[in-house]
């Protein structure tokens, strides 16, 4: 025996409004590490691994991060949302609704990264405008749609939300 | 091995007293790459992220304080932007608008890479570095801070606390050159001051440390009074001796001819664009 | 009968954009992809590479790694059971390299291990110690050709040599222009990572795969003779593939996965990380083409001259058929009476390369197109004329003699892309986000200028050179329950969604399942080559086709009605009194169950002069670029991208727009940014920090049409569509940076120092 298993740490992750403990964990792995792996949601994305594809993100307390760049150990205390938190009892959220009916979606890897990272922009900037949604997403990379009907999905919600808003 | 995760500014430096070969970890853009991909393999980590003493900042009168777990997110808008519109535009380009709400200006003076975004902004308007150990305070001016290709001047058991930034009267702007339209590296970039009887201009990506073109900075003011508009033949020698300054190497993300050629073009660009 | 008659409209069938089925899942982040898939004790398995480009392994030392606790397994080319090399036309890339022989490029796999975290998995490869004899390497591949370099393989340094004679050769143009191009390595970059799990059975005598793929058969034929296994011990299941474009056709982990977990005994996953996968897939071949071209005064082509070189880098993979593409489609979508073209597809101690989308034709139309432009210039035409006055038609040649008999709308292409409406000729927005540069800030408005450019292409469709790349499909009907069962790889492309559209609109009914993607039934080939809609999409509309004939069989016969009088029209059976009962009403208590192969006409080997109908049928694109350039720093933004497709037949439209933006982002970022840097072999920029992939930012806005004239060689009238979009779009870009710099930019991407320096 040269060497020991690389595990020891113990903490609390508050994933989706749920404690979860990490048990035995190895002090280096990140946050995407310990959603997929660890905690049985997957749904998080991992395509670079240096915060260069944004297919990762998610939401810890109101900030949209790359999962891959936390450490999960120090995200201890925190509110953390996945993909796996946003929909409402089962229902699709209007914007997974939205990627959906526009044809946002082809592969589907990156797919969950730009739903949160979509439902975070529309959270902080109801009315973006089309450069607006293009810088806020520029931080997430698809290589099958080019963009365009990601898009088309975006300003669908965008439209829908201020129907909604103004038929209420 | 463990992951301290202090409340306390305090409580952090002890932690780094007590063990200085701890790891300091900030927003994890960089760290987390090194883990990830690179191999590094620290032991013991100490978070930075819930010491509420480093995500202040305050404007006073002659100075900006920020502290060094400020996100960026936080300086691309608002007061900050306001006062600070070059660290603004800086801040804009630093990687995405997810690496914009991790990471921070602490951050990018630990790795102090040369092609750190916030740098050139730093250098250009004189800043100081604020660290703090066990032994106390101590404030270092920018250009002595960074030492080297990811090199600085800070003791393994110093923690950067804030940087604090003079408030200049003039113009301010940030250019940075990559080779794609969001989310890239700076292959050079310029931060400019111009004041009515100075002008500040600071480079990176183009040599191993944030560079300063004094000798561009001294012959403009020699040449011609800064109120008015400079003839475009003194803004072409004057970015053609920012050019000169540069130490620029060939890598695999741009040449040493293309890089001096960005920042000549770049300095030309900002001083025309201080008059608009 | 073969073809579909009627244009249905009913939501979910053929022609309408139909939802996809797994999109659901695909949003909330519950779909499985290969990289998701986990089994109760699993191990985890890593890859020792070479950091060499060439070196011969005098030794390996595994004791250390085998030592460390938690290390289960470690394998090197001693413990491969079967066949020690596979490939896709040559089996000449080793499982792992052997001891004594030679690595012959940076990342082949020497070892593998597994153990129970992916942290022991890194420590164990650090352990193993590899004596190596390094070697000088063979980059160059000029020197491959001449006969100078030394010989890097037993098969010698040349992969193919091709030559094409077509016409007379005594013709000379009373204008010529020629030109040498220069295509960089581009990544197919899908963003889902190489990944399988492989469970092996309780016996050992088996193993089954999990595994992101193009092609289930082929990885399995190829998997179970280095494992030494009959092919029905070996049983793949696809696992969710993110994104493919070629760089899944060949075999990566699938061997390593099933080796380990077979000596361990246990499930075992391997996934590689992002510098894993540029180093574990094939690239786009790098090429260099001097072209020259012949025309009479009017512009008419009347001859081309061709050199062709392109780099396949250490292994075969399929670098002997992407060159032919390459060379068989050179003189693009134009008439050409006469041609002669010599061409070398060469090994390298380079990264080795494959297929990418586009497949050879990438390459060759770079350089067709930008000749286009010079000799529109020379001889006083524009951009469009000259190509309008030399489009190919159907009936025309190829340089191959092969004769295009499908639709070729070439000319209509180019009138329907010329009519949509371009934006202003100069840049009007000053919203930093419009203008070169972004958010760097780099340029004003003032400092911008606008280039419009165009290019056109032919892609042929399906396998070539008297490959059989059959599909097979199978249709069961159970009590009104339609279940469609294919082999077909779905990478993101959306053939899950098309083979329910045809499945609905065949059988009339609303709800159709979809078995799993597996080897349980036969081949469906590729996901390559525009391919599926054709070959996949035929296999289910024949295997729906003839269930439904034998439901109506069975229908009458238990009815006692007039068997030549039913037939389903809408979600109805009809008799031929006008009854109607709907077909799941029908079918209740009945069970059919039919297999359909489709195979293609076949096709033939290129001869010595080049001469032979090497492909089975082509697809045409017409694009025009507008683009903002700014000229001090040479930056680009692309603004807008114009294109109008030759489709046969649109089947689901909104599925049609996704291709089309999705390739010409691909093309876009060979134009201006993506390029694997190669350096005395070794690779400079292994991940997405330093391999730049466009962004929402870089993305132009689209307008597409689609030309629907309907292929009669096709078993739904329609084309494949994946791989046009990404080919001319590449030169269009290019030739608009060309007219807005004035600069012969002769290879791509484009940086920014080609610009302004």
């Amino acid at each position: 025996m040269t060497a020991s298993s690389p595990t020891s740490l113990d903490y609390r992750l508050r994933v989706n409004g749920r404690e979860h403990l990490v048990q035995d964990s190895w002090i280096g792995e990140s946050l995407l590490y310990v959603l997929r792996e660890r905690l049985g949601l997957p749904g998080s994305k991992g395509a670079c691994e240096q915060g260069e594809c944004g297919s990762c993100t998610v939401v810890i307390d109101g900030r949209a991060v790359c999962s891959c760049l936390v450490l999960a150990a120090s995200a201890v205390d925190s509110s953390i949302t996945t993909v796996e938190g946003l929909g409402a009892d089962g229902a699709l959220s209007d914007v997974q609704q939205a990627f959906i009916d526009a044809g946002g979606v082809q592969c589907g890897f990156c797919t969950p990264g730009f739903i949160v990272a979509v439902h975070h922009l529309l959270a902080n900037t109801p009315e973006p405008s089309d450069n607006d949604i293009r810088e806020a997403l520029s931080g997430n990379i698809c290589r099958c749609t080019g963009y365009g009907r990601i898009l088309d999905a975006v300003q669908q919600v965008v439209v829908r939300r201020r129907e909604a808003g103004t038929a209420s | 091995m463990s992951v301290a995760v202090p409340r306390t500014l305090d409580e952090a430096i002890e932690l780094l007293a007590s063990d200085p070969q701890a790891t300091l970890l900030a927003g994890g853009t960089d760290l987390m790459v090194e883990v990830n991909l690179h191999g590094r393999r620290p032991t013991t980590v100490v978070s930075l992220a819930r010491v509420p003493e480093l995500s202040m900042w305050r404007i006073d009168d002659d100075h900006v304080v920020i502290g060094s777990g400020v996100p960026y997110a936080a300086m691309e808008n608002g007061p900050l932007a306001e006062v600070l519109p070059a660290l603004a535009e800086a801040a804009r380009t630093v990687g995405s608008p997810q690496i914009r709400a991790a990471g921070t200006l602490g951050g990018n003076l630990g790795t102090c890479s040369p092609a750190g975004d916030g740098l050139p902004v730093l250098a250009a308007l004189d800043a100081t570095v604020e660290l703090v150990s066990a032994q106390g305070l101590r404030s270092v001016p920018f250009a002595e801070f960074m030492t080297g290709v990811k090199r600085n001047s800070a003791r393994p058991d110093e923690i950067i606390r804030a940087v604090v930034i003079p408030r200049h009267i003039g113009w301010q702007g940030y250019a940075k050159v990559g080779t794609r339209n969001a989310m890239v590296i700076a292959t050079a970039s310029v931060c400019l001051l111009r004041t009515d009887n100075r002008i500040a201009v600071a480079m990176g990506a183009v040599g191993p440390t944030i560079l300063r073109a004094r000798e561009a900075e001294d012959w403009i003011v020699d040449q011609t009074s800064l109120a008015d508009r400079p003839s475009q033949a003194v803004i072409d020698e004057f970015a053609e001796r920012v050019a000169a300054a540069a130490r620029p190497i060939d890598d695999h993300r741009s040449t040493a001819a293309y890089r001096r050629h960005a920042v000549r073009v770049l300095a030309r660009r900002l001083l025309e664009r201080s008059y608009r | 009968m073969s073809t579909l008659t009627s244009h249905s409209v009913r939501p979910g069938t053929l022609g309408t954009s139909a939802v996809r089925p797994d999109a659901a899942a695909k949003v909330t982040g519950g779909f499985a992809f290969s990289s998701d898939m986990w089994a109760d004790g699993m191990l985890w398995g890593a890859t020792l590479r070479s950091p060499y480009p060439r070196a011969r392994i005098r030794s390996i030392d595994v004791s250390a790694a085998l030592a460390i606790d938690g290390v289960s397994c470690v394998l090197t080319s001693d413990d491969v059971p079967g066949q020690l090399t596979y490939g896709l036309i040559v089996q000449d890339q080793p499982v792992f390299a052997r001891i004594g022989d030679d690595v012959r490029y940076v990342g082949e796999p020497v070892a593998a291990v597994a153990a129970d975290h992916p942290e022991t998995c890194r420590r164990a490869l650090a352990a193993i110690v590899v004596d190596y004899e390094v070697l000088a390497p063979v980059t160059e591949p000029e020197h491959c050709i001449a006969g100078t370099a030394e010989r890097i393989h037993p098969d010698g340094n040349i992969f193919r040599e091709q030559r094409i004679v077509h016409g007379d050769q005594s013709v000379r143009g009373e204008i010529t222009v020629e030109g040498t191009y220069v295509i960089g390595m581009q990544d197919q970059a899908f963003l889902g990572l190489e990944s399988a799990l492989a469970v092996p059975d309780h016996d050992g005598a088996g193993v089954e795969l999990y595994v992101a793929t193009q092609w289930l058969h082929e990885d399995r034929k190829q998997i179970a003779a280095c494992l030494g296994m009959p092919e029905d011990k070996v049983r793949l299941v696809l696992g969710g593939v993110g994104g493919a474009f070629g760089a899944r056709e060949d075999i990566s982990l699938q061997v390593h996965t099933c080796l380990l977990a077979l000596r361990t005994g246990r499930p075992v996953r391997i996934a590689y990380d992002r510098e894993e996968s540029f180093y574990g897939h094939v690239h786009r071949h790098p090429a260099s083409i001097w072209l020259r071209h012949h025309a009479d005064r009017a512009g008419r082509i009347v001859r081309i001259e061709a050199r062709v070189v392109f780099d396949g880098g250490a292994y075969c993979s399929t670098s002997p058929a992407v060159l032919v593409n390459g060379i068989s489609q050179i003189q693009g979508p134009y008439k050409c009476p006469s041609a002669h073209v010599e061409s070398w597809a060469v090994r390298t101690n380079n990264p080795p390369c494959g297929a990418m989308r586009g497949f050879g034709v990438v390459q060759a139309c770079f350089a067709h197109e930008s000749q286009m432009d010079k000799l529109a210039a020379a001889v006083g035409l524009d951009p469009v004329e000259i190509r309008l006055i030399n489009a190919m038609e159907s009936g025309d040649v190829l340089v191959t003699g092969q004769i295009v008999d499908d639709v070729a709308p070439v000319e209509r292409c180019i009138r329907e892309t010329a009519a949509l409406p371009l934006p202003p000729l100069e840049p009007v927005s000053d919203d930093y986000r419009d203008i070169p540069g972004g958010s760097g800030l780099t340029a004003d408005r003032r400092h911008v200028r606008r280039g419009v450019g165009w290019g056109v292409s032919i892609k042929n469709l399906m396998y070539s050179e008297g490959f059989d790349d059959y599909s097979t499909a199978r249709c069961r009907i159970e009590d009104g329950v339609v279940t469609v069962k294919f082999a077909t790889a779905e990478v993101g492309q959306g053939f899950v969604m098309l083979a329910q559209q045809i499945a609905r609109t065949v059988l009339g009914v609303d709800e159709v399942l979809l078995d799993t993607i597996d080897t349980q039934i036969g081949s469906a080939g590729s996901t390559s080559a525009s391919r599926q809609t054709w070959m996949s999409g035929g296999a289910v509309d024949m295997a729906c086709r003839a269930a439904r004939e034998r439901l109506l069989d069975l229908i009458a016969e238990r009815d006692g009605l007039d068997r030549s009088s039913l037939s389903i029209d809408d979600t109805d059976v009809v008799d031929g009194l006008g009854h109607r009962v709907p077909v799941v009403q029908a079918a209740r208590g009945l069970h059919v169950d039919e297999t359909a192969e489709y195979h293609h006409p076949p096709t033939e080997d290129l001869d010595d002069n080049g001469q032979g109908n090497c492909h089975t049928a082509f697809a045409f694109v017409a694009h025009r670029a507008v683009v903002d350039v700014d000229l001090d720093l040479g930056l680009v933004k692309v603004v807008q991208v114009d294109t109008a497709q030759d489709v046969g037949r649109v089947l689901n439209p909104l599925s049609c727009v996704g291709q089309v933006e999705g390739g010409i982002a691909q093309g876009l970022g060979l134009a201006v940014m993506e390029e694997i840097v190669v350096d005395g072999g070794l690779v400079r920029n292994p991940s997405f920090t330093d391999y730049l992939l466009p962004t929402f930012l870089d993305a132009p806005m689209v307008n597409a049409v689609f030309i629907e004239e309907f292929e009669p060689k096709s078993p739904l009238g329609a084309k494949g569509v994946g791989e046009p979009p990404c080919i001319s779009v590449t030169p269009a870009i290019v030739n608009a940076i060309r007219q807005a710099t004035g600069r012969e930019l002769p290879r791509v991407p484009v940086r920014p120092s080609d610009i302004c320096l």
